[in-house]
């Protein structure tokens, strides 16, 4: 392999910009003060939150596989007029501010909003300051990674398994689970940890809709932003957390999702 | 390096010039150039009036503000945020800065405001004090505990006796207000002035002086600031007659 002279245009401003993303980490690694790390970590609201994040990203994870691997079946497999506008207005939330996503859903199931005066009317549920509104606020937030990335595999996986499949006499419901999922395996596991990954970050569509309460609604996004303002400390060693599982992610996954 | 000395230089000659700054009266010299104003929430209405009749007494000078929950202010001066004054609505929060090294010169207090049930229009959940917040079915949100109004409404339902567990606590007063305005909770303790300045939005239900607390709004001052001049006139100006009749306008009480 001919080993490339980089130009030096080319090399300051990539100098730069991988400096850009390094020096934030860098700083938070330098600041944080480590002898404090395990009381910061164990301290009762930490575990709290912790757990808290934990159970909602993971619930938004099974919401987004059951809501999302349909949809991106239908993207990927059904030809319909209106599939691009429907894809575009389903993955909108990846590009969408998260307080604007917030304040639609307190428009549209929260109590006065649209769909959840009647569900209030009718059942007596409401979504806002629950637990059950915090899996909302993140699905909504996350379940487009999965729904791009199941779909990008559905795409460019080799049909004709599932032709072989069916010629053999195996109903579509056998086909789909022992063939078509196999099959996107890798696909689905890299979408389903983007979205827990995604879910597990969500801040803005959180504190609009679900409020901010420890134990119900406070996740760990949340309780480092609040955490800024009484134990900067603490809020340092939990965002280098919330990092330190993000960069598992994105190693792990490698480029993966990227190529599908 | 060369930044360090930079800084070095701003420094010493802000201490040369900043010794003796009296407090100016508002208009009196021709001063130019603009300065950064962080400003508790609760104060975003009357403050921005203040900006702009400032602005117009002082041709010359332009107030930027920046509004957010008091605690949210103290940590972006604290992380070095490009601020000149800094208004807070307690005074814990204002020592804390002090404390840590901030201030300029000594806060001084400039307005007070009281605390008020804030409800939807109509109040629809029939609240009449702060003992129906713990009714059944009723949802009371409330600012957390750093917010000083969050840590004012602590107090008074502990002055009232009133045990309620809140929905969700808010990072500002004004969180507080939209919520109820969305009509997502039903009840939420904030100022009376913010309630004056919802309007019809919503309503307020008083808190009886034996149970309400007093918050005192100090003003000062930050160090680093390039325009002391500016802000000893601004604040010279919040404190002014002028100044005290536009904060009563806007539902405060008077500073003493």
């Amino acid at each position: 392999m001919r080993r490339e002279r980089v130009p030096i245009v080319v090399i300051v401003p990539a100098a730069i910009g991988a400096a850009f993303f390094i020096l934030p980490l860098l700083g938070l690694i330098v600041r944080s003060p480590w002898r404090d790390a395990v009381a910061a970590l164990t301290a009762p609201e930490t575990l709290e939150a912790l757990k808290l994040s934990l159970v909602a990203s993971l619930s938004a994870t099974a919401v987004g596989l059951v809501l999302g691997v349909p949809l991106a079946w239908i993207y990927a497999r059904v030809e319909f007029p209106g599939r691009d506008l429907l894809r575009a207005l389903t993955t909108l939330p990846m590009v969408l501010p998260p307080v604007v996503g917030g304040i639609a859903l307190l428009l549209a199931f929260g109590r006065r909003g649209l769909f959840g005066s009647w569900l209030d009317s009718t059942f007596g549920i409401t979504l806002p300051f629950t637990t059950a509104g915090v899996v909302m606020a993140e699905t909504f937030v996350a379940m487009p990674f999965l729904i791009l990335t199941v779909e990008a595999g559905l795409r460019s996986m080799d049909r004709r398994y599932e032709e072989a499949a069916r010629a053999l006499g195996a109903s579509r419901w056998r086909v789909f689970t022992r063939v078509t999922l196999p099959l996107i395996g890798p696909s689905l596991f890299a979408g389903a940890v983007l979205c827990w990954a995604r879910a597990l970050g969500e801040f803005g569509a959180t504190i609009t809709f679900a409020g901010n309460f420890p134990g119900v609604t406070q996740t760990m996004p949340l309780a480092v932003y609040l955490l800024l303002e009484t134990n900067q400390e603490a809020s340092f060693i939990l965002s280098l957390v919330l990092l330190l599982i993000s960069l598992v992610v994105l190693v792990g996954l490698r480029h993966r999702w990227l190529i599908a | 390096m060369r930044v360090r000395v930079a800084l070095l230089v701003v420094v010493v000659s802000l201490a040369a010039c900043g010794g003796g700054a009296a407090a100016t009266s508002p208009s009196s010299t021709s001063l130019s150039g603009y300065i950064n104003v962080f400003a508790a929430a609760s104060l975003t209405a009357s403050f921005n009036a203040l900006g702009i009749a400032f602005h117009k007494a002082n041709p010359g000078v332009g107030v930027n503000f920046n509004f957010a929950g008091t605690p949210t202010l103290v940590t972006q001066i604290e992380q070095g945020a490009p601020v000149d004054v800094f208004a807070s609505a307690d005074t814990t929060n204002m020592d804390k800065l002090t404390a840590d090294g901030f201030t300029s010169g000594s806060s001084r207090v400039f307005a007070r405001n009281q605390l008020e049930i804030v409800v939807a229009p109509g109040n629809p959940k029939g609240i009449a004090g702060l003992a129906d917040l713990a009714k059944p079915g009723v949802i009371y949100i409330t600012e957390g505990p750093t917010v000083p109004a969050g840590k004012y409404s602590l107090q008074a339902l502990a002055s009232a006796g009133v045990k309620v567990t809140p929905k969700s606590l808010e990072t500002s007063v004004s969180a507080v207000i939209s919520k109820i305005e969305l009509g997502e909770a039903d009840a939420g303790i904030v100022y009376t002035t913010d309630i004056q300045a919802a309007g019809s939005k919503v309503q307020g239900v008083p808190i009886p002086a034996a149970d309400n607390v007093i918050a005192t709004y100090p003003i000062v001052a930050v160090k680093g600031t390039k325009n002391q001049d500016i802000d000893d006139a601004f604040i010279a100006y919040v404190l002014s007659a002028t100044g005290q009749s536009t904060l009563a306008t806007f539902g405060f009480l008077s500073a003493s």
